[in-house]
C-alpha cells in the first residue's frame, strides 16, 4: 500500500503556480527524493502533505486516508525542516522526548525513556542525553531535530532540505546515517533537495521538479542513463552533460529529428591527434582533487568531461574525440529513445 | 594589486583563542582561500585583515606597509559579506555607486567608475533598473560592483556563495574567478566547501582550531597531505586509513597489513614500533582478485559516471570509486590493490605525515 498519494494536487499563490497537477505516490518504506532547483515546488509539495498549505484542488491520502482536509496534528506525520529549532535550554533527553510527551499521547515515563534511548542509540548520540541542546555541535544538533522526528514513529517523514546548513563533510556522514536508519527501521521518506547528490546516493526513486510540474519519476539509474528531457538530463552529473548542436556530431549520424546532443563524460573517449576524429584542443585542466576536469573546445564549443588520472593533458593540447552512443533530444527538448536506451 | 602578510597573527576572546599566530603571505594578484570547519577561526582572521578586529599579537602588512593598528576604512580593502545586501529603494546604478557617494566623489567621477564596474560585470544593461526585479544572479553581481567600485587593492569575501544553491554557487564560482583575473585583484576568500576552495584558489590554507595546518596549490593539498586532518577534510568522500603497527626504517617501500604487504613511496625516516596509518584516496584503489589485502563490501554508492565503493577491511574501512559499470554484491569479499605511488603514511599520534619520496615528486616535479 502506497503511504503517500497526492492525487492531481496544485497550488497557486497569487498568480503564481506554485504545483501543477502533481500525482505521485509513495509506497511503504520507500525513500523518495524531489529534486529541482530554487522555486520548482518541491517545498510546497511537502507543505501541502503535512497541511501546512491546502491544495486549490486535488487530494493528499496519507495511508490510504484522505487527509486534504484534515488539520496537519491529525496526519501522523513528521516534518524535518532545513534549520533545525531545539529547545535550547532543555537538555538533548528532553528535547527528544517532548513530542511524547503532549498531552495529546500520554505516554508513560518508562515507555518514553526506552523509545528516546533507542533512537538516541540509532543516531549515535546516546552518549549527549544529558548535554543542554546548545552544548552540541552543528552536526549533533541536526541529529537530535531529525531524533525527534523519529520518536514519534509517524506514518510519513518529510524532510525539507535537512543537512544544507551543514559542512560538507558532515553532510556526507549524515547521508550515509539517515540512508542506514531508514533501511534499518523501514521507515517512509519524501525528501526534499537540491543536491544531485544527496539524490543520487539515499533515494530508491528521485522526482525531478520544474516550475512546479514532475518531469520524470525513476530510480537514479533510470533518471541518469535514459532522462525524460534534456533538462532531466542537465539535473544530474559532475560535470553537468555538455548539451551541443547535433550537427556537430554529423559523423555520428544522429537520428534525423535530433537537434542537440547529451555528452557525459562516459560518452567522450579523448584519443591522442593521429587517430581519426573530431579535432578538439585542450583549453584548460581543472584540479577539482578526486575529480579532474577537462575543459575541450570542439569548434567553438566548449566541452567539459572528467579526465583519466591515466591520461596526462594539458592546455593547448590537441586531441581527436570518439563518441560512444550519447544522448540524443529534439526540439523541443525531449530524449529521443534509441535502441541502445530504450524506455 | 597588493601583498598581504601576516605575521604571528593570533587573537584571544577572553579565555578563548580564536587564531594562535598564523602567518602567511599572499602575493599581489593571487587568489587566495582559508578553507576550514565552522570553529576554525578562519572568519575571525579576515576580519583581522579587513580591520573588523584588533589582532592581540602579531603584524597585518599591506604591501609592506602595518596596517595592524589602522582602522577599516584606513585600508583600502573591500569586504564581501556571506549575505549580500543590496539597498531596495535604489536602481542599480546608485546601488554600485553607493561607495563613492559617500566619499563625496564628484558625479562625473561616479557615473565613470560605476559604467566601468557595471561593464565588467556584464550588467551595464541593466544599470537603470530597480534591483527587486533582478534575478538572484544580477543581485549577487549589483553586490560585487558595489565591491569593486572603489578599486580597492584587495578584496576579503566571507563565505559570498553560501547562501546559493549547488548549481548557482557552481557557476558563481566561475564568474567570481574570471572577475578575480580581469581586474588584476588581489583576494582572499574564506570557505568551508572544498569544492569552491579547489575550483577558485591559487594557494588554499587550511585552518583547524585556529591553526593552519597546510598551504599549498589545491593539487598539492589534495595529493599530498601534511595531515590527517587535512587528508581527511579535502575529498569526498575523503581519504581512507588503514591501521599499520610497525617500526619503519628509512628506504622502506612497503608495509605490512595484516600480513600482506603493501607497496609506498620509499620512506625517507626512521621510526620505532608504533602506530601509523596508510592513507588512500579512492580513485586509488581498486579490485584486484588475487591481492592478499581483503575486505568485504558494505555499501555502494551511485553517482552516474563513478560509484563509490565502501569495503570493511580488518585494519579499517576503505571507499574506492570505480566505475559505475562494474557489478559489486554487498557483502562479497575482494581483493583491494592500492596505487603505490599515491599512497601517504602517517603517525598517529601526531597526526603527521611522514617524509617519503611522495614529497620528493612534488619539489622535483
Amino acid at each position: 500500500m502506497a503511504d503517500i498519494s497526492l492525487v492531481d494536487v496544485s497550488k497557486r499563490f497569487g498568480t503564481m503556480d506554485a504545483v501543477r497537477d502533481l500525482s505521485l505516490s509513495v509506497a511503504d518504506g520507500e525513500f523518495v527524493v524531489l529534486l529541482g532547483p530554487t522555486g520548482a515546488g518541491k517545498t510546497t509539495t511537502l507543505r501541502l502533505i503535512a497541511g501546512l498549505e491546502r491544495p486549490d484542488h486535488g487530494s493528499v491520502v496519507i495511508r490510504g486516508r484522505d487527509v486534504t482536509r484534515q488539520m496537519p496534528a491529525e496526519r501522523d506525520v513528521a516534518f524535518v525542516f532545513q534549520q533545525y529549532s531545539l529547545y535550547p535550554h532543555l537538555t538533548v533527553y528532553d528535547n527528544l522526548a517532548f513530542p511524547l510527551r503532549s498531552p495529546a499521547r500520554r505516554m508513560n515515563e518508562a515507555f518514553i525513556r526506552r523509545r528516546v534511548q533507542n533512537v538516541a542509540e540509532l543516531l549515535h548520540i546516546g552518549q549527549k542525553l544529558a548535554n543542554r541542546a546548545t552544548a552540541l555541535s552543528g552536526g549533533e544538533m541536526q541529529r537530535v531535530a531529525i531524533g525527534r522526528a523519529l520518536v514519534r514513529e509517524p506514518a510519513v517523514y518529510l524532510m525539507d532540505e535537512p543537512l544544507s546548513s551543514l559542512d560538507a563533510k558532515l553532510r556526507a556522514e549524515l547521508r550515509l546515517e539517515l540512508k542506514r536508519i531508514q533501511r534499518e527501521l523501514g521507515t517512509t521518506i519524501l525528501y526534499v533537495t537540491h543536491d544531485q547528490i544527496e539524490a543520487m546516493t539515499m533515494a530508491d526513486r528521485i522526482g525531478v521538479l520544474s516550475d512546479g510540474v514532475l518531469i520524470q519519476l525513476g530510480t537514479p539509474r533510470e533518471i541518469y542513463e535514459r532522462p525524460k528531457s534534456a533538462y532531466v538530463a542537465s539535473r544530474l552529473g559532475t560535470p553537468p552533460i555538455n548539451l551541443m548542436p547535433a550537427e556537430l556530431l554529423a559523423s555520428q549520424s544522429p537520428p534525423a529529428q535530433a537537434r542537440t546532443v547529451g555528452l557525459r563524460t562516459e560518452h567522450i573517449r579523448i584519443l591522442s591527434a593521429d587517430r581519426p576524429g573530431p579535432r578538439a584542443r585542450v583549453h584548460w585542466v581543472e584540479h577539482l582533487g578526486d575529480q579532474n576536469h577537462v575543459h575541450l573546445k570542439l569548434d567553438a564549443h566548449p566541452l567539459v568531461t572528467l579526465a583519466d588520472p591515466a591520461q596526462e593533458l594539458k592546455a593547448g593540447d590537441e586531441v581527436s574525440l570518439e563518441f560512444l552512443e550519447p544522448l540524443y533530444f529534439d526540439q523541443s527538448g525531449d530524449r529521443i529513445v534509441t535502441d541502445r536506451a530504450r524506455t | 594589486m597588493a601583498e598581504i602578510k601576516l605575521e604571528s597573527v593570533a587573537k584571544t576572546f577572553g579565555a578563548f583563542s580564536a587564531v594562535k599566530g598564523i602567518s602567511f603571505t599572499v602575493d599581489h594578484g593571487s587568489f587566495f582561500v582559508i578553507l576550514g570547519p565552522s570553529g576554525c577561526g578562519k572568519t575571525t582572521t579576515l576580519r583581522m585583515i579587513a580591520g573588523l578586529e584588533l589582532p592581540t599579537s602579531g603584524r597585518i602588512l599591506l604591501d609592506g606597509e602595518d596596517v595592524t593598528a589602522l582602522p577599516a576604512s584606513a585600508r583600502d580593502i573591500a569586504f564581501v559579506f556571506q549575505l549580500f545586501a543590496l539597498y531596495p529603494h535604489m536602481n542599480v546604478r546608485q546601488n554600485i555607486g553607493f561607495p563613492l557617494r559617500c566619499q563625496n566623489f564628484s558625479r562625473a567621477q561616479i557615473r565613470k567608475s560605476v559604467q566601468e564596474a557595471a561593464k565588467l560585470l556584464r550588467i551595464d544593461h541593466l544599470l537603470d533598473r530597480r534591483v527587486g526585479g533582478l534575478s538572484g544572479g544580477d543581485r549577487q553581481r549589483v553586490a560585487l560592483g558595489r565591491a569593486i567600485v572603489r578599486r580597492p587593492k584587495a578584496f576579503l569575501m566571507d563565505e559570498p556563495l553560501g547562501a546559493l544553491d549547488s548549481e548557482f554557487r557552481r557557476l558563481m564560482c566561475g564568474e567570481l574567478r574570471e572577475l578575480h583575473d580581469r581586474i588584476d585583484a588581489t583576494s582572499i576568500y574564506i570557505t568551508h566547501d572544498q569544492l569552491e576552495a579547489m575550483a577558485m584558489a591559487d594557494r588554499i590554507a587550511i585552518m583547524n582550531q585556529g591553526r593552519v595546518e597546510q598551504i599549498g596549490t589545491p593539487q598539492e593539498i589534495y595529493d599530498r597531505p601534511r595531515t590527517m586532518f587535512v587528508a581527511d577534510f579535502i575529498g569526498a568522500p575523503p581519504m581512507s586509513f588503514l591501521d599499520v603497527h610497525t617500526a619503519l626504517r628509512q628506504g622502506d617501500r612497503a608495509v605490512t597489513i595484516d600480513g600482506a604487504s603493501v607497496e609506498m613511496p620509499e620512506l625517507f625516516e626512521d621510526r620505532p614500533e608504533g602506530k601509523f596509518a596508510l592513507g588512500v584516496r579512492p580513485e586509488n584503489v581498486s579490485f584486484a582478485d588475487g591481492s592478499p589485502l581483503r575486505g568485504q563490501v558494505i555499501g555502494a554508492e551511485y553517482l552516474g559516471t563513478t560509484q563509490i565503493v565502501t569495503v570493511r577491511s580488518a585494519n579499517g574501512q576503505v571507499k574506492a570509486r570505480l566505475p559505475s559499470g562494474k557489478a559489486v554484491r554487498v557483502g562479497e569479499t575482494v581483493g583491494l590493490r592500492l596505487r603505490p605511488d599515491k599512497l601517504s603514511l602517517f603517525d598517529t599520534t601526531s597526526g603527521e605525515a611522514l617524509s617519503s619520496a611522495l614529497d620528493a615528486g612534488a619539489r622535483h616535479g
